[in-house]
């Protein structure tokens, strides 16, 4: 096996704010996850720690494998090799239901609607709510409208509207109350800005941190330093399936998140703040 | 546009951009609509932005109607209307059978020959040596080996993952090969039990037709009305009263005319009257079907597959398991419509034509509302779409015109009722 970074040494303080059951453990915690296709090894030895009550971004360049490493957390793909932590304890993750009993809900960067259903029977597919056999559409529209008011998504015309019919940014608000909804404890977001106008990006990312402050674990991805910077807590940093760097924001400037990503290291340091973000040393 | 729009719940806050999408006006009407003005506007903005409902085959069914009847004074008969459904009544059944291929955005090619299939289970059953089954033991036994076929079909389509047009194209081909292996070349299999029979060609007594015909308009009634009673009483948008109480007079308007014309005398030595049996049976089908596909998790999960299969594939539903289903009761509806085909020819024979039957069922379904592309669609628009098949044939039948003539002119609806929809679709995503 390649050596691997080494990102977070185990003496990091907990970070505060922390939901977890365990107080010692964060929410999510990988260790040394590996996931290979054919040639293609895709996560070498990532280690990650994601808590709760937080935004942990994660950055890194186009196939740097930030979508097979939400993947893997998500259940989509089965891990080669590695451990995931979840409060601590060691879990297999093999399904989307495994993760999603787990209270992880993924939000996919194509979304993952149907168009031809409402808003509604998009929040509840796959969890339809019934009574004698026959859907509870009352008990579901209630709910939905619920969580939809609570995240102060109301810019929709009715929630009994087809998919379809919605902008993007509602699209977006829908896929992301959708991941709510089920008690979930972290949420992951694989580009949710990509294809939206400022007015929207700045809605969504509105919703990303009030998740975080209901005290989930909200992990997302982004290209845009923008949104990083705006709403992240926590920053991460994938290069050729290595994790390169990871820790609080407040390391990171954009021009060392960009050295990350582009080369896996970063000679520069910020002067108004603490030690630089662990790296790895470059594959290769 | 804007000035037909009907005022919304106070909720309602224009789109982050200050821009409300243009396609907002598709909402239900129903969920917006306090009052049957506001009712009226919701509706015609819902159909100018590509949602047209069952409004085109409405509008195309009364063009029939006046058509055919300024040709033949015979056409609004009553004698003739009740043919004319009777006859539908097998494109009906078929092409409800359709829906559940359609709906998943697939096709089932066999349900033709898979029909032929029961007819000649059940005959074969009835005639049998020792004694021969009872009526109903017959039927049933068809109906399961028809299921039985859905779910070999549907098996091989979901696990090895070929395309349904090719699998049910072979079993077009096998079905009807084994119809003509059992029947033997020019064979004709006679039915001689009198229920059977009577399935498609009785009737009932003209009061029976009224009872159930009250029946079934105060259960309609009943559930509309608890309904929205319910989405009331949650603090739901829910229909205004007046509009419910239109539809429940529509619907028993509706009843009264299919009675009132089935009761009137249509014999031609002997008197006949009734509404038949085979209205029944395709009722009962509709509100099975509707209520399933409606108000089932099945249901459900059979117009997300057809929507976006990936999306429901990431929400948990169990991809295989539904489209096999889906499958299985597309050949067993098709069941339903052989044992009617087999009871009104009172046998079966190897004129049976699957395959015409089948195109004129995907027809049916396409020309009463249901999307080729999947996730929309109705198994309601199958039976308003089998009525105009039926209609075209019958009036063309009574001007004389030959077999030829009506494959042109029932093509040419086909391509009306397809355009619609794809018109209708582009107006449905420019949207976004
Ligand atoms: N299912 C798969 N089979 C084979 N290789 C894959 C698969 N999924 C991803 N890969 C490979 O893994 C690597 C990481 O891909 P990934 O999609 O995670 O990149 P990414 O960081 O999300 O990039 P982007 O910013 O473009 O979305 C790429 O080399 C990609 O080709
Ligand atoms: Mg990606």
């Amino acid at each position: 096996m390649v050596s691997t970074g080494q990102v977070l040494s185990p003496a990091e303080p907990e970070p505060t704010g922390s939901t977890s059951n365990d107080q010692s453990a964060p929410l999510l915690e990988l260790r040394g996850v590996n996931k290979r296709f054919g040639a293609v090894q895709a996560l070498r030895g990532v280690d990650l720690v994601v808590p709760g009550g937080q935004v942990t971004a994660l950055a890194g360049d186009n196939g740097a494998g930030k979508s097979v490493l939400i993947k893997t957390i998500a259940g989509i793909h089965g891990a080669d090799g590695g451990q995931v932590l979840w409060n601590g304890r060691a879990v297999h993750v093999r399904s989307p239901r495994d993760a999603a009993a787990l209270g992880i809900e993924t939000v996919y960067q194509d979304l993952a609607l149907c168009d031809n259903l409402d808003i509604v029977q998009n929040m509840f597919l796959g969890r339809e709510r019934t009574s004698s056999a026959l859907l509870d559409e009352e008990a579901m529209e209630t709910s939905a409208r619920e969580t939809l008011t609570s995240l102060s998504v109301t810019t929709v015309r009715s929630i009994r509207q087809p998919v379809a019919s919605l902008s993007g940014g509602q699209r977006q608000a829908v896929a992301i109350a959708k991941s709510v909804l089920w008690n979930s404890k972290l949420v992951i977001m694989d580009e949710p800005t990509a294809a939206l106008g400022v007015a929207q990006t700045a809605m969504v990312l509105d919703l990303v941190r009030r998740l975080a402050d209901r005290g989930l674990a909200v992990m997302i991805v982004s290209h845009n330093m923008n949104d990083v910077f705006q709403v992240a807590d926590r920053l991460a940093v994938l290069y050729l399936g290595r994790m390169v760097a990871a820790g609080p924001a407040d390391q990171f400037d954009r021009q060392i998140v960009v050295d990350y990503m582009t080369t896996g290291e970063s000679r520069r340091r910020r002067d108004d703040a603490g030690p630089v973000p662990p790296a790895g040393e470059v594959a290769r | 546009m804007t000035g037909v729009r009907p005022s919304v719940e106070q909720e309602t806050v224009l789109d982050a951009d200050g821009i409300e999408p243009a396609t907002a006006a598709v909402v239900n009407p129903e969920l917006v609509a306090h009052s049957l003005r506001e009712y009226v506007g919701a509706w015609s903005a819902r159909i100018r932005a590509g949602e047209t409902g069952v409004l085109p085959v409405i509008v195309g069914l009364l063009l029939i109607a006046v058509i055919f009847q300024t040709l033949n004074p015979k056409f609004l008969t009553a004698g003739n209307l009740v043919n004319l459904l009777v006859q539908g009544a097998v494109y009906m059944l078929l092409a409800m059978s359709e829906v559940f291929a359609l709906l998943l955005g697939e096709i089932d090619l066999s349900a033709g020959f898979v029909a032929g299939v029961a007819g000649i289970v059940a005959a074969e059953l009835i005639l049998a040596a020792n004694g021969g089954w009872p009526w109903w033991a017959a039927c049933l036994a068809a109906l399961a080996i028809c299921a039985l076929i859905g779910v070999l079909q549907g098996t091989i389509i979901t696990r090895i993952g070929l395309p349904s047009f090719v699998v049910t194209l072979a079993g077009l081909l096998g079905w009807q090969g084994v119809m003509l292996k059992i029947l033997g070349n020019g064979g004709t299999l006679p039915i001689n039990d009198r229920i059977i029979n009577d399935l498609a060609n009785g009737n009932l007594t003209p009061a029976a037709g009224w009872a159930i015909m009250v029946v079934v308009v105060a259960g309609f009634g009943l559930v509309t009305w608890m309904r929205e009673a319910r989405r009331r009483a949650s603090g739901l948008v829910a229909p205004p009263v007046s509009l419910t109480a239109l539809k429940v007079a529509a619907v028993a308007a509706a009843g009264a005319i299919v009675v009132l014309i089935s009761n009137t005398d249509r014999g031609v030595l002997v008197p006949v009257r009734g509404v038949p049996w085979v209205i029944l049976i395709v009722l009962a089908v509709l509100v099975m079907w509707t209520v399933l596909l409606g108000r089932t998790r099945f249901g459900r999960y059979v117009y997300a597959i057809g929507g976006n299969a990936e999306a429901a594939r990431r929400a948990g539903v169990p991809l295989a398991r539904i489209r096999t289903i889906a499958f299985a009761l597309a050949s067993l509806t098709a069941g339903v419509a052989g044992i009617i085909y087999a009871s009104r020819l009172r046998s079966v024979s190897t004129n049976l034509d699957g395959g015409t039957l089948v195109l004129y069922a995907v027809a049916a379904a396409v020309i009463g509302g249901t999307s080729l592309f999947g996730g929309r669609g109705k198994p309601m628009h199958a039976v308003l779409g089998g009525v105009v098949i039926a209609a075209i044939d019958n009036g063309m039948g009574l001007q004389g015109f030959s077999a030829a003539s009506k494959y042109i002119v029932t093509a040419l609806v086909l391509l009306a009722a397809v355009t619609i929809d794809a018109v209708a679709r582009r107006g449905r995503t420019t949207g976004r």
